[in-house]
């Protein structure tokens, strides 16, 4: 039986869809520091699907990678609660500032170190930038096929898999051969929960780097279990051209950032008496903007 | 050379709004930048539809006539773009943020390592001096987004990289022809020549696209339902509103999320941008992401029992209120004054 080598995508991003009120700064910046770093959910329905194809073929192995941060490390270990059989942490200095291009550079050279990979899936996006633009970004650099959108995998053989994908108004089924990127869209299935053993197996895993910041840990942990050893890659461990990584290597640059203000209108204030209401309706009626 | 080009999008055998919208930007773009206004259109059977986008102002149109090229591919698509961009180095190429845009865009911007900017709402042409390498970039574009949630609006550039490339979705810009009698030129290119045989392994097996029914863009009053609006049920006295009024019902899409009604009906920086005579917001907040998308509404009306909540900042009339108190009222003396 086939058994297919699975990358999924996956960023840890601030939980923007609450960002309260004392989420923004005096200044008004966002205070990124308040907002909880999640996984981000559209990567989440991606790790279903790649569990689901290893349901399908049991042999199959899931490698999260993502970038960012050490602390990103935390959504690899959620991945594998859930199932993932592998987590890569790529992190380094080098990495920081990039716009999406460079981001899919340094992602593409960390799958074609990890190499004969199959399926690679990922969110459409993010929920901090919004652009949906990695996934396809990163198969181009690796000459591969994309789905984009993609709700359910219609079927699947060994050599073939058949996406459907959510379009504006309506679906459509494609075909490709492997290897393919595929990026999940939000209409797709939610991930399934944490698997109790699982958690209780991975609570500890953690870098080499941080389990060496804390010896204490580092020894009562166990470090000879390897596989709680999320691998942590550098830019010195992955095959790339400096230049085109972080700030230096992305061809967009933020020009400014303008807090979002808008203009305040004169509003009339009505309360809900139906004395108010009827003055409005005749008020809109005699203006034409309705009626 | 060095002209601002358009990907005018097919959407079942027509030219999605959308692309009209951008040729209007860009008829206004290349008139700042003194160059011409380019579109391209792939698919097959495309003769006649030049009749269509040449009104825009456009000069050119590059058509890639081949019936593989229908429906939509990624891979065939991204080649004829890239190749014919190798060949006519525009300085600015725009595209929908459509499920179409969204996926050709990147793997262009990719093929050609330039910078491509997702969702914009704003295009402009400005200046920038890099004070680091003391050097001034004259008339780039300025492609103005909202980031994180719509919490902050940032102003991108590429200084360095062409074509400039950015995205903007359906109904944030306006169409307008420029002249019906504008005449431009048909390129017809040699598909042959720009895709190989290979780039033809997605195979599109089947495809259902339903009549959209719901038409909130072009709808003149609008009644939209926020979270607070309670209920699938609570929601049947908006639509009786919006009936009466001749309009459309629309939502925030945390009552999207909630499940009060469809997708579709979403209004905001992530689904529909409206500007109606007439906007009457049920329930709703008004976080950014929503404001953003119907903040050019003529009238605004805003029933809320918050009389803090942040739309009502931005309404003209604010109705200190329960929504289904409220509405009965409206639909009411409607009535009464309407005889």
């Amino acid at each position: 039986m086939k058994e297919f080598r699975i990358v999924v995508l996956a960023k840890q991003v601030p939980d923007t869809r609450n960002v309260g009120k004392d989420a923004m700064k005096a200044d008004g910046t966002v205070n990124r520091s308040v907002l909880p770093a999640i996984f981000n959910p559209e990567d989440l329905h991606a790790l279903e699907q790649a569990l689901r194809i290893k349901d399908k073929f049991p042999g199959s192995t899931i490698t999260i990678l993502t970038m960012g941060p050490v602390r990103a490390a935390e959504i690899l270990r959620e991945g594998f609660y859930r199932g993932a059989d592998d987590g890569i942490l790529l992190t380094d200095r080098a990495f920081a500032g990039s716009d999406t291009l460079a981001t899919s550079y340094a992602l593409a050279c960390a799958i074609r170190k990890i190499k004969n990979y199959d399926v690679i899936v990922c969110g459409r996006q993010a929920i901090d930038g919004d652009t949906a633009q990695v996934g396809p970004q990163v198969a181009e650099k690796l000459g591969i096929p994309q789905i984009t959108y993609a709700e359910e995998i219609v079927s699947l053989t060994k050599d073939k898999i058949q996406i459907k994908r959510r379009l504006e108004r309506g679906i459509e089924i494609v075909e490709s051969t492997f290897p393919v990127l595929i990026t999940v869209n939000n209409s797709a299935p939610h991930c399934r929960p944490r698997n109790a053993k699982r958690l209780m197996k991975y609570k500890h895993a953690s870098t080499l780097s941080k389990r060496q910041e804390s010896e204490e840990d580092y020894l009562s942990t166990g470090s000879n279990n390897t596989h709680l050893t999320i691998k942590e890659w550098s830019v010195n461990d992955i095959e790339c051209d400096h230049e085109q990584l972080g700030l230096g290597g992305s061809p967009t640059k933020v020009k400014k950032v303008d807090n979002v203000v808008f203009q305040s209108k004169e509003s009339r204030r009505l309360d809900d008496f139906d004395d108010d209401i009827h003055v409005l309706m005749k008020e809109l009626i005699t203006s034409h903007i309705v009626g | 050379m060095n002209n601002v080009i358009v990907y005018c999008e097919l959407d079942e055998g027509k030219i999605a709004d959308v692309s009209f919208e951008l040729l209007t930007k860009g008829r206004s773009l290349a008139n700042q930048l003194n160059c011409k206004l380019e579109a391209l259109l792939f698919g097959s059977n495309l003769k006649g539809f030049e009749k269509e986008i040449f009104p825009y102002g456009v000069d050119t149109i590059y058509m890639a006539d081949d019936k593989r090229l229908t429906p939509y591919s990624t891979l065939p698509h991204t080649s004829v773009m890239v190749n014919l961009f190798k060949e006519e180095k525009p300085q600015i190429a725009l595209m929908g943020a459509t499920t179409i845009g969204r996926d050709l865009g990147p793997r262009v911007s990719s093929a050609l390592k330039s910078g491509l900017t997702a969702d914009c709402t704003e295009l402009e042409i400005g200046d920038h001096e890099d004070k680091k390498i003391n050097k001034i970039y004259k008339n780039l574009l300025y492609q103005i987004r909202p980031a994180f949630g719509g919490n902050i609006i940032a102003t991108i550039i590429n200084p360095d990289c062409r074509p400039q490339m950015a995205t903007v979705r359906e109904g944030v810009m306006k169409k307008i022809i420029a002249d019906p009698n504008y005449k431009g030129k048909v390129v017809n290119l040699d598909v042959s020549k720009y895709v190989d045989d290979t780039a033809f392994v997605v195979k599109v097996i089947e495809r259902h696209i339903e009549k959209s029914k719901i038409d909130i863009k072009n709808s003149p009053v609008i009644v939209a339902g926020g979270f607070g609006v309670g209920s699938a049920d609570n929601f049947k006295q908006l639509f009786n509103l919006a009936t009466m009024l001749g309009g459309e019902v629309g939502a925030s899409r945390a009552a999207i999320d909630a499940g009060y009604v469809e997708h579709e009906r979403q209004i905001g920086q992530t689904g529909v941008t409206v500007r109606p005579k007439l906007y009457i917001a049920c329930g709703i907040s008004g976080q950014i992401q929503h404001l953003a998308g119907m903040l050019e509404s003529s009238i605004i009306i805003s029933i809320n029992s918050d009389p803090n909540a942040p739309i009502n900042k931005i309404a003209n009339y604010v109705i200190v209120g329960k929504v289904e108190n409220v509405i009965p009222k409206m639909i009411r003396y409607y009535k009464e004054n309407t005889k």
